[in-house]
């Protein structure tokens, strides 16, 4: 289990490939990266600054690791989340799972995601046409969140 | 001594990211120290505000709104969080 949070990119296959030596019992390995996209709310994003809560990122996304594996055979788990100036285009967070079968691997995923974005200590602000602005929290995130508590 | 941490659009409109504070007597939960900062008025009075919708950890927790605070804790403020 390994939580980075960093200013520099990431290499899923380098990654996965570290996930997968000398563990013969992994058989599925699920994955998630998210991006940088160009339009926001309408508007054109030419910049997008992320700010975190030094200790706190990380014990609150180790913690999220800990919530997933005690809901699913998650045999090893890594998340990269980057920090600093970023562009259109480029990686913002990295999310593997590894687990014995295809379904643990992609519910433990997508959990650790959902989880992060409502939870994590992490904020973006954008620079758009109309100068910078904080990105405002979606409902549409928690609900996504919620849905693992039922 | 507490230390106090504000980020994000909170830290910018504060104009301030960190500070020591010396914990007021009667102040003992993270609603009397809001309501404490608030008192400072301007833009403290603004954003301390009971009916802002912020978020708040101790020694890097999330925090209910009744949560304790006591001597020697870091306590954080923020927005709702948009990582991922």
């Amino acid at each position: 289990m390994n939580v980075r949070v960093q200013q520099q990119d990431f290499d899923i296959s380098a990654e996965i490939a570290a996930m997968r030596s000398g563990n013969p019992k992994i058989g599925a390995i699920a994955s998630f990266v998210g991006v940088v996209r160009d339009i926001n709310e309408g508007d054109a994003v030419s910049t997008m600054t992320l700010e975190h809560y030094p200790g706190m990122t990380e014990k609150s996304i180790a913690g999220i690791i800990d919530q997933a594996r005690g809901r699913w055979e998650v045999l090893d788990a890594l998340v990269i989340h980057r920090v600093g100036t970023l562009r259109p285009t480029d990686q913002i967070v990295l999310v593997i799972v590894a687990s014995t079968h295809r379904g643990d691997a992609f519910a433990a995923c997508e959990f650790i995601m959902d989880y992060l974005k409502t939870q994590a200590p992490f904020w973006k602000k954008e620079i758009t046409p109309q100068g910078g602005r904080w990105v405002d929290a979606r409902v549409t995130d928690d609900k996504a969140a919620e849905r693992w508590k039922t | 001594m507490i230390t106090l941490l504000y980020f994000a659009r909170l830290r910018e409109a504060l104009g301030t990211g960190q500070e020591q504070l010396a914990l007021p007597a009667g102040v003992t939960t993270l609603t009397a120290l809001r309501a404490h900062l608030a008192l400072r008025g301007g833009v403290w009075a603004k954003e301390m505000a009971a009916e802002r919708n912020l978020r708040a950890a101790v020694n890097q927790t999330v925090a209910a709104a009744d949560a304790p605070v006591t001597d020697g804790d870091e306590v954080a403020f923020f927005p709702p969080v948009t990582g991922g």
